[in-house]
């Protein structure tokens, strides 16, 4: 049994070693797959996240933890704006856990939620496929003025499964406020063989072909 | 394993009678609690690893272009426009739309990249000499290819039921055939009444 055993642990040992642990998340998402090969990157940045039924989800990642501060104005400048009414607390809670999938009605008593009972909060998503109440835009809008000119990536995770007027009305959102440039979350996958992008990639010197 | 050598049973020499045999106590250490729990853990870490990190798909869209003076021109010529439709079913035509739709085609993912592969070649073959094009020529180091392509314009339009896959799907196409030039426009009510009728008619070929 002693090889086994050192086998297993050899294992083990591997497994802890090589794993990075899923971050919460707050749905399931099935990402599609892509050729593309660009690495994910921790930057500051606004994710959108739609899942296979649809909903939106918005969240703010800051590079710096030190950057939660833009995370309190955000909340704060949209609690003003659209006058939610949100006390100091509830505004403390969006920047432990920066993700809102609710409409902007349903935002106080969902952050009023403790943080242990929030997932068994149904989330019904933010509101963009109806194009005279996109609540994305403001978020997006938001976003944009806290970060004040910083480069920020636009991220958007959609499942397998999501129909296409959701992530319209995302892009939608986005392109209201002059953003055209974003990241779309993909799995990697190869590259088939005998394409074009098969030559350029496999191809250590690029070589002219045959007219 | 742990066990140290405890120098065997009988290699001692047999003390007399009434001398009392001292009591051998093992020292085998019973691994079998410590292996469960090395398996237990492999498995978790197993099942909550994240093995393949998810890796980003550049996606640009065009201004808003209001102005139909700034607006781009594609030449019918070297157009494709490829449609989503529910299912994961792709219906494409090239140039125009026939007034009969007599070149609105029906296909799936694996036959919508022979079309984009053909219509590339014949675009590229029927490319005209001009001199705005040997200067990009120059510019990429004589690569042929680099601008005979230049007319080549793929238009991508979901309906309302294709999915987010096949969207991204469809824009690895794109990269994959290397397209240079492709966007995503919404669907025109006439093509979405076509995707409706080959439908309804069972005819996804």
């Amino acid at each position: 049994m002693t090889p086994f055993v050192d086998i297993a642990f050899l294992i083990l040992t591997f497994f802890i070693m090589a794993t990075k642990m899923k971050p919460p998340e707050p749905v399931e998402i099935t990402t599609p797959y892509s050729v593309s090969s660009k690495e994910l990157e921790q930057k500051d940045a606004l994710m959108i996240e739609m899942d296979k039924d649809g909903r939106v989800f918005f969240t703010m990642n800051t590079e710096k933890p030190a950057d939660n501060e833009l995370k309190y104005s955000l909340i704060k400048n949209l609690n003003q704006a659209r006058n939610l009414g949100l006390s100091e607390a509830e505004m403390r809670s969006f920047v432990k856990n920066p993700t809102v999938g609710v409409p902007f009605n349903k935002l106080k008593p969902y952050l009023a939620t403790p943080e242990e009972q929030r997932k068994t909060v149904k989330q019904e998503g933010i509101p963009v496929t109806d194009s005279a109440n996109n609540e994305l835009y403001y978020w997006v809008r938001d976003g944009i003025s806290v970060f004040s000119g910083r480069q920020i990536n636009y991220m958007i995770k959609g499942d397998n499964n999501s129909k296409y007027p959701v992530f319209k009305g995302i892009i939608d959102a986005l392109r209201r406020n002059d953003q055209n440039k974003y990241r779309l979350i993909t799995s990697p996958e190869a590259v088939p063989m005998g394409t074009d992008l098969y030559r350029t990639r496999g191809a250590s010197a690029p070589t002219a072909s045959a007219d | 394993m742990a066990s140290l050598d405890t120098g065997g049973g009988d290699s001692g020499h047999k003390k007399g009678p009434g001398v009392k045999k001292a009591k051998k106590l093992s020292t085998r250490v019973d691994m079998t609690p410590m292996v469960d729990l090395g398996f237990l853990l492999i498995t978790f870490f197993i099942f909550t690893s994240t093995m393949s990190t998810p890796t980003t798909m550049a996606l640009n869209m065009p201004k808003d272009e209001k102005d139909p003076e700034k607006q781009n021109e594609a030449k019918a010529s070297g157009a494709l426009s490829v449609m989503l439709g529910k299912n994961d079913q792709v219906y494409y035509y090239e140039g125009e739309l026939a007034p009969d739709a007599s070149n609105f085609k029906s296909t799936n993912f694996k036959g919508i990249r022979d079309v984009i592969i053909e219509k590339k070649k014949a675009v590229i073959a029927s490319h005209q000499h001009n001199a705005q094009c040997e200067e990009i020529r120059k510019r990429n180091n004589g690569d042929p290819n680099s601008c005979r392509d230049r007319d080549f314009v793929v238009v991508i339009k979901p309906n309302e039921e294709a999915t987010y896959k096949n969207t991204v799907d469809a824009l690895d196409e794109m990269t994959i055939n290397g397209v240079k030039r492709y966007a995503i426009v919404d669907i025109v009510p006439v093509e979405n009444e076509l995707i409706k009728k080959t439908e309804a008619s069972g005819g996804a070929r």
